[in-house]
């Protein structure tokens, strides 16, 4: 029987099932991650060569340069990493509860919603950085929750949490910008630039509340990634077959709101990473089948996507420092171009294959 | 196939020396509903019904649209909770067992089943085995030959390589049913598995859950639209109207044309089936049953001219 997976089996009665063309991608992800990193580290006003960053990371450099790589580039880099990661995850999520590839965090308004939080904290209480980062948490756990309250009907489904979140997006969106119009011109310049989603001066502050998250989160996530792919059969066929669904949705969308807002906390709504990523990983592990260009291939490929959003992140930052030099564009920008463009490249592909 | 019936005792108990008290009789079969209201928000579908599934039976559950028999089976299979009243799996309240324990039970093969996109009917039919297997236990060589087996049985062996999206209507409600006997329960559940099948599926869907009754003892609970497939398939036979068991039993004792006429409402003949000597539904022809409708119409127009009468 052909399979994508192969087994691995113990003499102890355990068994394993691994799905090599993804661990490749997962590796291939890694490498390409790695090297933008260190590309990373040793670009801005002071440049760096791959070869010092590195032992510089590892065995340590002269003062200057370690001071560099460790205090000021390498906790950006890990910023950008965890921030794509989580995004990248918390998108697949999102895009397999829903049954939707729209049903990202960015089109559910969870992003919105911790811009909001950021701006009441930025243009009424002049709060400093990690008051805006709370508010920001805060205002994508309270919009997760009214998105989740609001589409409850017997149990959370597709259309109508894509519906919910568009129309909660909508409203935030409105609150933001009357907020922006209350501001004065110093508050409103900060909140321009954090809504556009960036890397720069990001340090070890942001480095551990992400790291802490990751170790509850990422474990407990892709623990239940059998249980997400049975659940993609329909509810009733999964009860069926003893998941719990409601539960494991439950979960599932908490961990997935809360790694979005402590991304968005973190770094600003960076745009299209949650959008895009999960769909990218599909793409790249499961080759098109003749006939049905832009399908949505198997499983919600949990793993791979989270990779895929770290290495996109890292990428595009990169790529944004070389093209415009250090600090000057905002890593949402380039996301948000390509994100966009892949947006619209999915819309056409979709509407060919007569699903739209 | 190695799967056998896996229950004990209940075997001599058949529908015809059921003891007459609720709670015993729940103590004798392994899957029954007793006193359940069922309801969707404030729809009530069903109340106080109680239902019997008799132990390596194949149980047809036929009735109206909307009778509830499809809601019945939810409830059966705890997808929808009682409102009242309780359903019981071997003595105990369904809803308090373990959901991967009652799934290794109790399998259902739903309407609503979606096929993710780019499925091979091999890894479907694997999914099947989840209740079976754990963070360390993922793929076991046991889940390997039940798969196997499961795809020999329903004749879908040859068409594991395949994505299931090529298949034929008829091709993948076979490889879903191959689904559920991966499962390997010894109670089955199938809401209406030959829908939107022609005919010839429609018996070889049909052939297939007989086979797996009688070869494999498993006790099959099925609900269906066609009154002449469940007289010819079922061994106990229910017939809902309006949230009510009308009439149970076997088919031979349950389908006669009052029977028909007090659930679906038809005027009919009841002779036998030439090839299997079951109940075979004949529907009365148009103009006997134009006939039948005036007469009636007159009587209720005089029933309701008196009544107004008697009013004023």
């Amino acid at each position: 029987m052909k399979t994508s997976r192969t087994t691995l089996r113990t003499r102890g009665g355990l068994s394993f099932r691994l799905d090599p063309r993804a661990l490749t991608v997962v590796a291939l992800l890694l490498l390409i991650a790695l090297a933008a990193s260190i590309a990373l580290i040793g670009t801005g006003d002071f440049s760096i060569p791959p070869g010092d960053v590195l032992r510089t990371l590892l065995e340590g450099g002269d003062a200057r340069q370690e001071f560099i790589v460790t205090e000021l580039r390498l906790p950006r880099v890990l910023v950008g990493l965890l921030v794509g990661g989580s995004l990248g995850l918390a998108g697949a999520l999102f895009q397999s509860i829903s049954r939707n590839p729209l049903g990202s965090p960015d089109v559910l308004g969870l992003g919105q919603g911790s811009t909001a939080g950021a701006l009441v904290v930025i243009v009424l209480f002049s709060g400093g950085a990690t008051q805006v980062a709370l508010g920001a948490l805060v205002g994508g756990l309270v919009t997760g929750l009214a998105i989740y309250l609001l589409a409850w009907k017997q149990g959370v489904h597709g259309y109508r949490l894509v519906l919910v979140g568009i129309g909660v997006s909508a409203v935030v969106t409105a609150v933001n910008g009357y907020l922006l119009t209350k501001a004065d011109i110093v508050d409103a310049t900060r909140a321009v630039v954090w809504m556009t989603g960036s890397l720069n001066g990001r340090d070890w502050e942001q480095v551990r509340p992400l790291l802490a998250l990751w170790a509850v989160l990422v474990p407990l996530v892709l623990g239940q990634s059998r249980a997400l792919r049975v659940t993609e059969m329909g509810d009733d066929v999964a009860y069926a077959l003893g998941v719990r669904v409601e539960r494991v949705r439950l979960l599932l969308m908490v961990s997935a709101v809360l790694l979005t807002a402590g991304a968005t906390a973190a770094a600003g709504p960076v745009g299209f990473v949650a959008l895009t990523a999960p769909q990218l990983a599909r793409r790249t592990i499961l080759p098109r089948r003749r006939g049905s260009a832009g399908a949505a291939p198997l499983g919600p490929h949990l793993m791979t996507s989270m990779v895929m959003g770290a290495t996109l992140l890292v990428v595009a930052d990169w790529a944004s420092q070389q093209l415009f030099g250090a600090d000057q564009l905002p890593v949402g920008v380039v996301t948000g171009v390509l994100g966009g463009g892949y947006l619209l490249w999915l819309l056409v592909t979709e509407r060919r294959a007569g699903r739209i | 196939m190695t799967t056998g019936p896996m229950t004990t005792g209940a075997v001599t108990t058949g529908p015809g020396t059921r003891p007459d008290t609720n709670d015993l009789r729940s103590m004798v079969n392994r899957l029954s509903a007793s006193d359940v209201t069922l309801a969707y928000d404030q729809r009530v579908i069903a109340e106080q019904l109680s239902v019997e599934i008799p132990d390596h039976s194949f149980t047809v559950i036929v009735g109206p649209n909307a009778c509830g028999k499809s809601t019945l089976l939810r409830a059966l299979s705890r997808m929808l909770k009682p409102s009242r009243g309780q359903v019981l799996l071997d003595g105990q309240v369904i809803q308090t067992l373990p959901a991967k324990r009652v799934a290794r039970t109790l399998g259902l093969l739903p309407q609503s089943a979606i096929a993710p996109d780019g499925i091979t009917v091999g890894d479907l039919v694997g999914r099947g085995r989840y209740p079976h297997q754990g963070l360390l236990r993922q793929w076991s060589e046991q889940d390997e030959r039940v798969v196997r087996e499961s795809m020999a049985h329903t004749g879908v062996a040859e068409l594991a390589d395949r994505y299931v999206d090529e298949l034929s209507g008829g091709q993948r409600q076979r490889v879903w049913i191959a689904m559920a006997l991966a499962q390997q329960t010894p109670l089955l559940l199938l809401d209406e598995p030959t829908t939107y099948l022609d005919i010839q599926h429609q018996i070889d869907v049909l052939d297939l859950c007989a086979e797996l009754h009688e070869q494999q003892g498993r006790t099959l609970v099925a609900v269906l639209h066609d009154l002449n497939h469940a007289a010819r398939y079922a061994t106990h036979l229910i017939a809902l109207r309006d949230g009510r068991v009308v009439a149970e039993g076997a088919p031979k004792d349950v389908v006669t044309a009052e029977l028909v006429e007090e659930v679906f409402g038809l005027r009919c003949q009841i002779i036998d089936d030439p090839e299997t000597g079951t109940p075979l539904v004949v529907p009365a022809a148009r103009t006997a049953r134009a006939r039948a409708a005036r007469r009636l119409d007159t009587a209720a127009g005089a029933a309701a001219g008196a009544s107004v009468t008697g009013a004023s």
